[in-house]
């Protein structure tokens, strides 16, 4: 008897868990498969949830009813608020989370979902009928049915671990690398590119003499990721992290041993590119010979073992060279190392076979997300899943999709510069990738997005309730201000904060002085709401100026994205578009206007170009 | 909805430009900056007389050509201001629409949005994407030829100094942790900003005279009949083999020689007149002098060495104070009978067209006059296109308002969008922003990672 299920997740990672989750609470029959059960949300690399641009992310992914804001929150070590000093777009949170409670708690999440089974297994291939998905196939032989099949294979997909001279073929934790499936995506005609990534040591902290070090603590305020505000920590009792540099010793180390690391000459056969944003200490000290030293970070991984992460110091040296590299850190001298870092190669899709729903284009409800896309990063990975979760329930249910515009989130943002633009190394999100931030802050994520979440059905009645009074509340207190006026008379108080008042002013001006806050209006006038709603309500009059040009600026995208191309469009028919664009185009068979204007090497004059082809074949005569 | 966008739609160099203006708010824009009927209420396809006018300083005399949509070219509401040849008030009522809310179109975008809108039927539509081509083409090898050297150079570094400025921002955005990079404080934001303003009035200078040299002065000489304008223009002319040539003008406006000084071309007007009036010995009016003063950028004021100034010539004087003028004492070769205390003595040269003598102080006070004392020895290649200068100066614009918000404390991500907008502003004069600019700078200039 065959097993059949709506709805597959292959691999347990951030993408998955997120990915299965809201399949199954859409009421799909889910199964998760996942080479091993205890890795089942892991955090194979540093300790944190969040950070900038990622932490707002997270906050999204909660808005529209995913899972890992909570799971955060349940699982912190320290968590502050970054960028406070420098305006609301760009604040975020990031959190030390325990890298033991995280995927515990997780796994109990996962466990008690109904419609929700895991299965460990690898799998091998994928079984495809007339170019769509019907299930799939586990290493020994068995085959699994399903409408939908979501590919969450992180960097699994044959993988090789690199230390020093040595490639070994195994996953993160010598689990076991998917070998087949691969080159069965290959042979159904994807193509595949080769990326690598690292990871530090992490050192017994028993070991570390910390006074030689700077401590580096939490806020010291509640904070949450989730809409839910629930603290499950206590605010005085964050774990610290510690920052240290490398001195002149280490940077002798590694100039000296530089052709023993794998990627400088230690390994002759790497074709993975590696992060930008996240080089080995050899490439730092390589690319940057004029700096003296280089931060890094002593991170606590859990609170029930003695790992602490290095963050900074991530490398492909032998174990005999990292260990001299070690020991010549201040507070390192002696410090015993529990794990040796090493780089990790490893297959993904590239992404512009890709839709926006996260389907592919080659093969019918196909779906993938997380670092087989290219992507780097927990949060980038979660939100992918949550988004081909959806979408996969959203198709089979034949309902409309959810496609996120940039205008809208960090998460659209991200979608959308994977399938249009391809990456060269892996991909992470930065605020300086989203031209509509200001639109885009962490404290509005709730307002952006959880209706969304709350109509396709992942976000609960209270919660929606919850956000529907905070509307309100923004609403009314935005009135008050708006029809409270201070006279003259009474402005005694304001003296000393701003330049005299002639005439009454309504409070809601009054806050547009860029020296005047929230703090002093409630001197004057009682504001009887809480400060989610202050704070709304502040940034958005403050603001009002900045962010009305970017409402603008978006519109005018919005409305190229509403220029549709059609599907059966034969680029090969349109005379005069310059061939590289013409080749782009067919790569990335953009579904708008807008979407065609970003990719890179098709130029405004090739847009014209296709507009007015468009407007021949499709539109003529339609006046 | 598409945007309102404005082009000069005339090759330079000729005696009449036209600015055009298309989109929903085309009208409403133009009547923003013209003195005259309003033209929100005017009948669609009508000419209005009037003038261009910024914090009511007339820049032009004008005839305005409203046309309301449907009818149109585009289908869109339109304008087109029929103005003066002169450079300098064309790129000035351009800037303007752009400070009012106009976008500076792309090239062949009038064509296409008349295509777009249905316009043109399916036989032209094949020939649009010809125009289109050729216009882009043509504009490109064009910016390209105006952009070489110097000119690129200029921009590129101007944008790099941005770019700089921008990545180090952005670097602590994305990287607040890293403890070694310096956070940038509002008083190096102030100092950067005045650096970039200075940096844009020097390549806005230097295109200035560039512009000049490659459009011309227009000039015109006035005077009473008999202080010898004609014998000078006859000296500038024979003297310096210059070409002249008959350029075919409006009724209003007639360039009819040019003169070339040195490598400044004078482009004289209403020269006609001036061999005319000579011949019948007749004075000039200061009514019609005062038309020739409006039309010119230099204005040649001729007095005669052998008397005193007369009440009409006072008169015109006191019109030349705002304009670019020298006053020519011809005659040099009789008696002084001239009272000059009440001239300004800076913009007297003596010449005797007579004995040919003082042309050479003449040609010093007109580079003088125009800064372009060094013309010989640079390389002449700054931005000489309308559309180059209009986008700096759009660029230029918006460093009022961050210097306002620096001042004012706001937030460093506020600040930043501004910023970012003159940067891309300044990308599109040379015409390449390529994808990720910023995010490969953030890495290549700091050292960054887990």
């Amino acid at each position: 008897m065959n097993e059949q299920y709506e709805i597959i997740v292959v691999g347990g990672g951030h993408a998955g868990c997120e990915a299965s989750l809201a399949a199954a609470r859409l009421g799909n029959k889910t199964l998760l498969i996942t080479g091993n059960k205890k890795n089942i949300a892991d955090m194979p690399c540093n300790p944190s949830i969040g950070g900038s641009a990622k932490g707002i992310v997270v906050r999204e992914i909660d808005a529209l009813g995913g899972e890992m804001g909570r799971n955060a929150d349940k699982s912190l070590l320290q968590i502050k608020m970054l960028n406070s000093a420098k305006g609301p777009a760009v604040q975020a949170l990031r959190a030390q989370a325990d890298k033991i409670t995280y995927p515990k708690e997780m796994l109990k999440t996962l466990e008690n979902q109904q419609n929700l089974q895991i299965l460990e297994a690898m799998i091998e291939d994928l079984i495809i009928e007339n170019n769509k998905i019907k299930g799939i196939v586990l290493s020994d032989g068995k085959k699994i049915y399903s409408n939908s099949v979501i590919l969450t294979t992180g960097t699994y997909l044959k993988s090789d671990i690199l230390v020093g001279d040595t490639r070994h073929r195994e996953g993160p934790h010598g689990e076991k690398p998917s070998n087949h499936l691969s080159d069965n995506l290959k042979k159904y005609g994807f193509k595949i590119i080769r990326l690598k990534t690292g990871t530090p040591q992490r050192i017994d902290r028993n070991t570390i003499d910390f006074s030689k070090t700077k401590r580096e603590d939490g806020d010291k305020k509640q904070l949450t990721f989730s809409f839910d505000n629930k603290a499950y920590y206590d605010v005085d009792k964050q774990e610290p992290c510690y920052l240290i540099y490398t001195t002149e010793k280490t940077h002798e180390i590694i100039r000296k041993n530089l052709h023993k690391s794998s990627m400088y000459g230690g390994l002759s056969d790497i074709k993975g590119i590696g992060p930008r944003y996240c080089p080995s200490i050899e490439d730092k000290i390589v690319r940057f010979s004029d700096k003296e030293r280089h931060q890094l970070f002593l991170e606590p991984e859990s609170i029930y073992y003695d790992d602490i992460y290095v963050q900074g110091f991530s490398t492909s040296m032998p174990h005999d060279i990292q260990e001299q590299m070690v020991h010549s850190l201040p507070g390192l001298e002696h410090a015993k190392i529990l794990k040796y870092a090493y780089a990790i190669e490893y297959d993904a899709i590239y992404p512009t076979q890709l839709k926006q729903t996260l389907e592919t284009k080659i093969i019918e409800n196909l779906y993938t997300a997380g670092q087989i896309n290219g992507t780097s990063g927990y949060e980038e990975a979660a939100c992918q899943g949550l988004i081909a979760g959806i979408n996969a329930s959203l198709k089979l249910q034949n309902k409309e999709p959810l496609i996120l515009k940039r205008n809208e989130a960090y998460i659209g943002v991200l979608i959308d510069d994977l399938i249009t633009k391809g990456i060269r190394d892996p991909y992470r999100l930065l605020t300086s990738r989203a031209e509509y931030r200001l639109l885009l802050r962490s404290d509005n994520a709730d307002l952006r997005l959880m209706e969304k979440g709350y109509n396709i059905g992942l976000v609960k009645k209270s919660s929606y309730d919850r956000l529907k009074e905070k509307q309100k509340n923004i609403a009314s207190l935005t009135q008050l201000l708006k029809t409270t006026k201070v006279t003259p008379k009474k402005n005694d108080y304001l003296k000393q904060y701003t330049t005299e008042l002639k005439d009454g002013i309504s409070l809601y001006n009054l806050l547009k002085r860029p020296e005047i806050t929230m703090e002093h209006i409630s001197a004057l006038t009682p504001i009887p709401f809480d400060k989610e709603v202050i704070e709304q309500v502040e940034i958005s009059i403050k603001y009002e100026g900045y962010i009305e040009k970017a409402n603008k600026e978006a519109e005018k995208m919005i409305d190229l994205e509403n220029k549709k191309i059609p599907d059966d469009i034969n680029y090969d028919e349109i005379h005069n578009l310059a061939s590289e664009a013409k080749q782009k185009l067919k790569e990335v068979k953009p579904t708008s206007i807008g979407q065609a204007l970003r990719i890179s090497g098709v130029n405004p004059a090739d847009i014209s170009i296709l507009m007015i082809y468009l407007k021949k074949e499709y539109n003529y005569g339609n006046k | 909805m598409n945007d309102t966008i404005a082009a000069i739609s005339t090759s330079t160099g000729g005696a009449i430009s036209i600015v055009r203006v298309s989109g929903e708010d085309a009208i409403e824009i133009t009547n923003k900056i013209f003195e005259g009927k309003n033209l929100l209420e005017v009948d669609s396809h009508t000419i209005n007389y009037g003038y261009i006018k910024e914090n009511n300083k007339i820049i032009d005399e004008v005839l305005v050509s409203v046309m309301k949509a449907p009818n149109t070219y585009t289908k869109e509401n339109i304008t087109e201001i029929n103005c003066h040849g002169s450079i300098a008030s064309v790129s000035k009522i351009l800037e303007l629409l752009l400070q009012n809310g106009c976008r500076l179109a792309e090239p062949g975008e009038f064509t296409k949005r008349a295509f777009l809108n249905g316009r043109l039927d399916l036989l032209e539509a094949e020939s649009v994407i010809d125009i289109i081509n050729s216009k882009t083409e043509e504009s490109l090898s064009l910016s390209v030829r105006q952009l070489t050297g110097e000119g690129t150079q200029m921009i590129s570094t101007l944008r790099e100094k941005i770019l700089s400025l921008l990545a180090n921002i952005e670097v602590k955005i994305d990287y607040p942790e890293y403890e070694d990079i310096e956070d940038v404080t509002h008083s190096d934001l102030i100092k950067s900003i005045d650096e970039i303003q200075n940096d844009m009035n020097e390549i806005l200078e230097e295109s200035k005279n560039a512009k000049i040299i490659k459009d011309g002065i227009k000039t015109c000489i006035i005077g009473k009949t008999n202080v010898g304008k004609s014998s000078i223009l006859n000296r500038l002319i024979g003297e310096e083999k210059a070409i002249v040539t008959d350029i075919e003008g409006t009724t209003r406006d007639i360039v009819e020689g040019s003169i070339n000084i040195d490598g400044i071309i004078l482009n004289l007007i209403d020269t006609a007149g001036i061999r005319k009036t000579e011949d019948i010995v007749e004075n000039i009016g200061v009514q019609k002098s005062l038309q020739q003063i409006e039309k010119s950028e230099l204005i040649l004021f001729v007095l005669d060495n052998s008397r005193n100034l007369e009440q009409t010539e006072y008169e015109l004087l006191e019109k030349l104070k705002n304009k670019n003028y020298i006053i020519i004492i011809n005659k040099s070769d009789l008696k002084t009978n001239i009272d000059i205390n009440k001239l300004d003595k800076e913009k007297i040269v003596y010449i005797s067209a007579l004995n040919n003598d003082g042309f050479t102080e003449l040609k010093k006070k007109i580079k003088e006059i125009f800064n372009i004392n060094k013309i010989e020895t640079t390389d002449l290649t700054y931005l000489t296109s309308s559309r180059s200068i209009a986008l700096l100066k759009e660029a230029q614009s918006k460093l009022p308002q961050i210097k306002e918000a620096i001042k004012n404390n706001l937030p460093i991500d506020m600040i930043e969008i501004d910023i970012k907008e003159v940067w891309n502003i300044l990308g599109k004069i040379i015409g390449e922003t390529y994808e990720d600019e910023l995010i490969n700078k953030l890495f290549s200039q700091f050292c960054l990672g887990k």
